[in-house]
C-alpha cells in the first residue's frame, strides 16, 4: 500500500472453493497487479470480490464493510470487468444508461463515437474489451478490478488503455489488475502479487498485504 | 339424441390404425414400433383405470374423495412436469417448483369456475370439478415445463449477460429479466396459439366430445369457450408462480446468480 495514502479496498480472509485465505489492501490512486497461470484462481478471486460467488471473508470499501452495503451498490462501487464481458442488448449504446456521457469515454479508448450505435454481434474480441471497460468506468467506481484489459488489443491500442487507467488511478480510483502481462504489470503497479494454486501472495516474496 | 355406444371391436378397428403406423415405421427403420405401441397400451391402461376411478368417484360424491384425486392429479402432473425438464433443480426444488405453482393456479382457477360460473350442486361435485381440473392441470403442466424448461436453459446460456448487468449494479430481478420475460413468453404461446386457432383450424377436444355426447353444438360451444378461458388463467397464474419462483432460486439474497443449484443436464 502507498504510503499516506487513503485505503480504499481492504480484503481480510477471503476464500471459497479453490481459494485460500486472502488478505490483500489497495489504496486509492494505485494499482495492484496478480498474476500467475491459468487456472490458479486469479479470475475467482476477483469475482469473490465483488460477491459473484458464495465467500467467506471481510471486504470493506472506504472502511465500510461490504456485508453492510447491499450487492448492487456494492458492486456498483466496486466495479469488475472479465476478460470477457456479457452483452445483454443488440447494440452497444442500450448497454450505457446514458450514451452521451458514455462517447467521449469511447472515443479515448480509440474508437469512433458511432460504435455506440453498433451491433454487439459485429464487434471484435478488441472492441469488446474496450466498451466493456467504458461501460464499466462510466458508473465511475471506488474501485475497479481487470481481468486481462488488453488481452485482444494490439500493443497501440493496450497503451492507449493503460494511459487511460494511469489517469483514472491519478483521479482516485483503485485499480486491481490480473494480467499475464509482466511487462504490463511493471508498467502500471507499484505493487505487484502472485496467485498460485489458489494461494495468493507478494511477487517475489514479501508481506501481505 | 344420444350417446352412440361405442364396442370393443369399434375400438379395436381404430387401433388398428396404430398398428399400421407401427409396421410403417418397421418398413422405414424409424425405431418408433416399441415405442408407438408401448405409448398406445399405457394410453388404453391408463384411461381404463381412470374410467373406473371416475365411476366411483361420481358414485360417492364425497369432497374427501374428490380433494384426494385432485391431490393426486396435481403430484402426478409435478412429476410430469418435472420429467420434462432438460435441467433440474436440486433437492426439494426439482419438484416443489412446479408442483406448487400447479396447485396453487390449478385449484384457484378451478374453484373460481365451479363456484361461479358452473356452479353444479354441490360445487365439488366431481363430474365436474375432475374433468375441469383435469384440463386445466393438463395445460398449465405444459405451460410450466416450458416455462421453467427455459428459465433455467436461458440462465445457464445467457449467464455472462445476466452477471455482466449484476456486475454493474443491476438488481438480480433486472438481470433476470429477459431471461423471465422470454420464459412467460415460451409458455403462453401454446395457449395463446390453441385460442387463436380454436374453431379455424381446430376443433377443442372438449366441445367435440360434448357434440358427440349429444348436447346441443352452441351449449358445447359455451362451455369450451368458458374452459378455454380458465385454462388460459391457469396456464398464466401458474406459469407466472413457476418462473418467479424459479428466477428467485436461480439467485441469492446477495443478488449472484447461482446456477450450483441446478443438477447435472438430464438425458431424459
Amino acid at each position: 500500500m502507498q504510503h499516506g495514502a487513503r485505503l480504499v479496498l481492504k480484503i481480510r480472509g477471503l476464500m471459497r472453493p479453490g481459494l485460500e485465505s486472502a488478505d490483500l489492501d489497495v489504496a486509492a490512486g494505485e494499482c495492484v497487479a496478480v498474476s500467475g497461470p491459468s487456472g490458479a484462481g486469479k479470475t475467482l478471486f476477483l469475482r469473490a470480490i465483488v460477491d459473484l460467488d458464495p465467500n467467506q471473508g471481510d471486504v470493506a470499501l472506504d472502511d465500510r464493510p461490504r456485508a453492510e452495503m447491499p450487492a448492487p451498490e456494492w458492486r456498483r462501487h466496486v466495479v469488475y470487468v472479465p476478460a470477457e464481458a456479457g452483452w445483454w442488448a443488440e447494440r452497444v449504446g442500450e448497454h450505457f444508461s446514458d450514451p452521451a456521457i458514455a462517447a467521449p469515454l469511447v472515443t479515448r479508448l480509440g474508437l469512433p463515437a458511432a460504435a455506440l450505435e453498433w451491433e454487439v454481434a459485429r464487434l471484435s474480441t478488441g472492441e469488446k474489451q474496450r466498451l466493456a471497460l467504458a461501460r464499466a468506468l462510466v458508473t465511475s467506481p471506488r474501485a475497479l478490478l481487470l481481468d486481462e484489459p488488453t488481452s485482444g488489443l494490439d500493443p497501440e491500442t493496450a497503451m492507449t488503455v493503460e494511459s487511460m487507467l494511469h489517469e483514472r488511478a491519478a483521479d482516485g480510483i483503485a485499480i486491481l489488475i490480473v494480467t499475464h502481462d509482466a511487462r504490463q504489470a511493471a508498467r502500471l503497479a507499484r505493487r505487484q502479487y502472485r496467485m498460485a494454486k489458489g494461494k495468493l501472495a507478494p511477487a517475489g516474496g514479501g508481506a501481505a498485504p | 339424441m344420444s350417446v352412440v355406444p361405442l364396442s370393443h371391436v369399434d375400438i379395436g378397428l381404430a387401433a388398428v390404425l396404430l398398428f399400421i403406423n407401427a409396421g410403417l415405421s418397421l418398413a422405414l427403420r424409424l425405431g418408433l414400433a416399441r415405442r408407438l405401441l408401448v405409448a398406445g397400451a399405457r394410453m388404453v391402461v391408463q384411461l381404463t383405470l381412470v374410467g373406473l376411478v371416475l365411476k366411483a368417484l361420481f358414485q360417492f360424491a364425497s369432497p374427501t374423495f374428490t380433494a384426494l384425486a385432485a391431490l393426486i392429479m396435481v403430484l402426478f402432473a409435478g412429476r410430469e412436469a418435472m420429467a420434462r425438464q432438460e435441467r433440474r433443480f436440486t433437492g426439494f426444488w426439482t419438484y416443489g417448483i412446479g408442483t406448487g405453482s400447479m396447485m396453487a393456479a390449478g385449484i384457484i382457477v378451478t374453484v373460481f369456475g365451479l363456484t361461479t360460473q358452473i356452479s353444479p350442486d354441490p360445487w365439488y361435485d366431481p363430474r365436474y370439478a375432475i374433468p375441469i381440473l383435469g384440463m386445466i392441470l393438463g395445460n398449465t403442466m405444459n405451460g410450466v415445463s416450458l416455462g421453467l424448461d427455459r428459465l433455467v436453459s436461458g440462465a445457464v446460456v445467457q449467464r455472462a449477460a445476466i452477471e455482466a448487468q449484476l456486475m454493474l449494479g443491476a438488481t438480480a430481478t433486472q438481470a433476470m429479466r429477459g431471461v423471465t420475460r422470454e420464459s412467460m413468453r415460451a409458455g403462453l404461446i401454446p395457449t395463446i396459439n390453441g385460442m387463436a386457432a380454436a374453431g379455424l383450424v381446430s376443433l377443442p377436444g372438449m366441445m367435440t366430445g360434448q357434440i358427440l355426447a349429444g348436447v346441443a353444438p352452441v351449449e358445447a360451444v359455451k362451455y369450451q369457450i368458458l374452459i378455454m378461458f380458465l385454462i388460459g388463467g391457469g396456464t398464466g397464474l401458474g406459469l407466472l408462480a413457476a418462473v418467479m419462483a424459479g428466477a428467485r432460486r436461480l439467485t441469492d439474497s446477495r443478488h449472484r446468480l447461482r446456477l450450483d443449484r441446478l443438477g447435472a443436464k438430464s438425458s431424459s
